[in-house]
Order: C-alpha cells, then structure tokens, then sequence
C-alpha cells in the first residue's frame, strides 16, 4: 500500500503561502479597519486552515469518507456557534426581556 | 487395492495442508483487514473522527471566546493589547515550520527513506515543538510577573478589568490546553521516532507516522486561529 507520494517541492510552496499569510495577518492588524480587521485575519486564518487540511494532512488525495469526516468537524462547530449566537445576539430585542 | 495382495503397505503419512509460509502478508496487516490500503484508510479514518471530537474541544473554548467577546468587545482588545504580538508570531512560525519537518517526516516514511532522515524530520519536529513550549513559558512567566493571572492577585491598570480577567481566562484555559496538546504531541513523536528507528516504516507501511501526523497538523490549526483571536485584535486598540 502507498498513498499519494507528494513532491518535497508542494510541500516547501504550501510552508512558503502559511508564513506570508502570517506575515499579512499581523500587517493587517496594525491597519484600523474597524470591523473589517476580524473579518480579514479570520478569512487569513481559514485559508491557512485550509492549506494544512488539503496538504499536509493529506485530505486532498483523500477518500470522498475522509472528506465528509473531516467537513461535519466544521459542520457541527457553525452549528455551536450559530445557535448559541442566535441567542446572545438577539437578547433584549423585545422591550422587557431579559438580556 | 492390487497393493494389499501384493502384501505392500504405503507408510502412514499424515494428512497435512499445502505447506503455506509462516506469513503470507505484511508483517503489521491485522488479520481483520484485507490489505495493508483498507487498514490504513481504517486507521486514517478513524483519526479524522477523533479530531472532530477534538474541533468539538476546542470548539467549545472558542464559543466562550465568541460570547465573553461580544458582551465586552472593548475589554478584549485593551486586554489583548497586553499580550506580546512578537512572541505570538514567532510561535506562530516556529509551528509552522514544525508542521512543514513533520510532514516531510510523513513523505520520508512513505518513501522508505533510511531510518536515519525519517528520525531526522521527527526529531526536528519535536525540537520545534519544544520550542514553542519555551516561548509559551516565558510568555507565562511575564503574566505571572505582571499580575494578570486571573484570581485573587489579578491586577488591571486599564479601564475594563473584569473583561479583561475573561479574557486572560480564556487566553490561559485556550492556550494551556493547546500547550497540553503540544505536550502529548512531543510524546508521540517519541514513540514514533523510536519506532522509525527500529526501522519499522517503509512505503508498505507508514501509517502511525500518517496518523500522528494527522494530530500534529491539527494542533497547528488550532493555534493558527488562537493567534489573531488572541494577539492581533488589540493592535490599533487606543485607550480612552
């Protein structure tokens, strides 16, 4: 058995994109951009997420099972945070409830 | 039957089956699997469904974060501001460098390359790996120096101490059981690489080297979201 033997050179390319996306997430932090500061280090942050998944982990040349596996992970937390923020987010939108 | 009047008796000889070698397969195919590839897809799989147990961890940490954050967004950043950016960085790419020696561990392993460069890439692994956790020691000896540990001695000069005792909750909680990952994931590759040298990986079979690999990279992920939420949202953060 042998998995998908990937050359040393995707690997050196995939290290050289994760080190200038940290090199532009902390640039980015020194610029004000108000609310647009969170929205461009976590897009920052979720690219270089997604660079480890699909190379260094491998899930790139991975079954269509792994694939799956690994998505539900992400699914279940949007699932965490969405219905948790449902709530926290709308507390006190009605007069006299509780917030 | 002509034998028995010829008085010939054939020796007894045992009946036995077609002589087969001791093993037939790898060495490390359990017998419940068909082949070395189903095995490692097995296994493979089966790290995928820990490390969304593991998403689900963190996930966790990251909804208090997400919630503490929102009622007190000011808080956080003055609180942030505090944390050494440098530091964060550094960390930042001696992880990453780490994740880049381990899966070159994982390619040398996979292409039968000698013990020697597959010991190599694990040990530099584990060297980098250490060295993060010197970083993180340093870092928390400045907070223990600096009052901020969240408890009876927390000392705030800004104008959000209760905010930024959450948040230097949350950093600790966050970071320190990212450390403890760090830890376990040093133990590994000490297993793996005294496995490795007893030259037990080749492209037949790498998967340990794979699976660990798998747990390394994700270790990294995680703090590649707990840096810009932790370090980076007090940057342009202007008291007062």
């Amino acid at each position: 058995m042998s998995g998908h033997v990937a050359p040393k050179s995707m690997y050196y390319a995939v290290f050289a994109a994760l080190i200038v996306g940290t090199a532009l997430t902390v640039a980015a932090a020194f610029v004000d951009m108000g609310a647009l500061n969170n929205v461009v280090m976590l897009t920052i942050a979720m690219v270089k997420a997604a660079l480890v998944i699909l190379f260094f982990m491998h899930v790139r040349w991975s079954t269509r099972l792994t694939w799956v596996v690994a998505a539900s992970g992400f699914v279940w937390l949007l699932i965490l945070f969405g219905l948790t923020m449902t709530d926290y987010l709308t507390r006190g939108w009605v007069p006299g409830t509780w917030r | 039957m002509s034998d028995a009047h010829s008085g010939y008796q054939p020796p007894p000889v045992a009946i036995q089956p077609a002589p087969v070698p001791e093993h037939a397969h790898h060495p490390w195919l359990q017998h419940h699997f068909d082949s070395m590839g189903q095995q490692a897809e097995a296994s493979t799989l089966g790290m995928w469904v820990f490390l969304v147990t593991e998403i689900m961890f963190f996930g966790g940490l990251f909804m208090a974060y997400l919630v503490y954050r929102h009622a007190s967004p000011q808080g956080f950043q003055e609180a942030s501001h505090h944390l050494n950016i440098y530091w964060g960085a550094a960390n930042t790419a001696i992880l990453i460098v780490s994740s880049l020696t381990m899966a070159l561990a994982v390619r040398a392993a996979q292409t039968s390359q000698p013990r020697t460069t597959q010991v190599g890439w694990l040990a530099a692994t584990m060297f980098f790996g250490l060295a993060f956790l010197g970083i993180k020691a340093i870092e928390y000896t400045d907070k223990f120096r600096d009052h901020i540990v969240p408890g009876p001695h927390f000392q705030w000069e800004g104008l959000y101490p209760k905010p930024a005792e959450q948040f230097y909750s949350l950093y600790f909680a966050m970071t320190g059981l990212h450390a403890l990952h760090m830890v376990i994931g040093v133990g590994i590759m000490t297993v793996i690489a005294v496995m490795a040298w007893r030259n037990t990986f080749d492209e037949e079979y790498y998967t340990p080297v794979e699976v660990a690999g798998l747990y390394w990279h994700f270790v990294d992920i995680v703090w590649i979201f707990l840096f810009p939420l932790l370090y980076l949202i007090g940057r342009h953060y202007h008291a007062g």
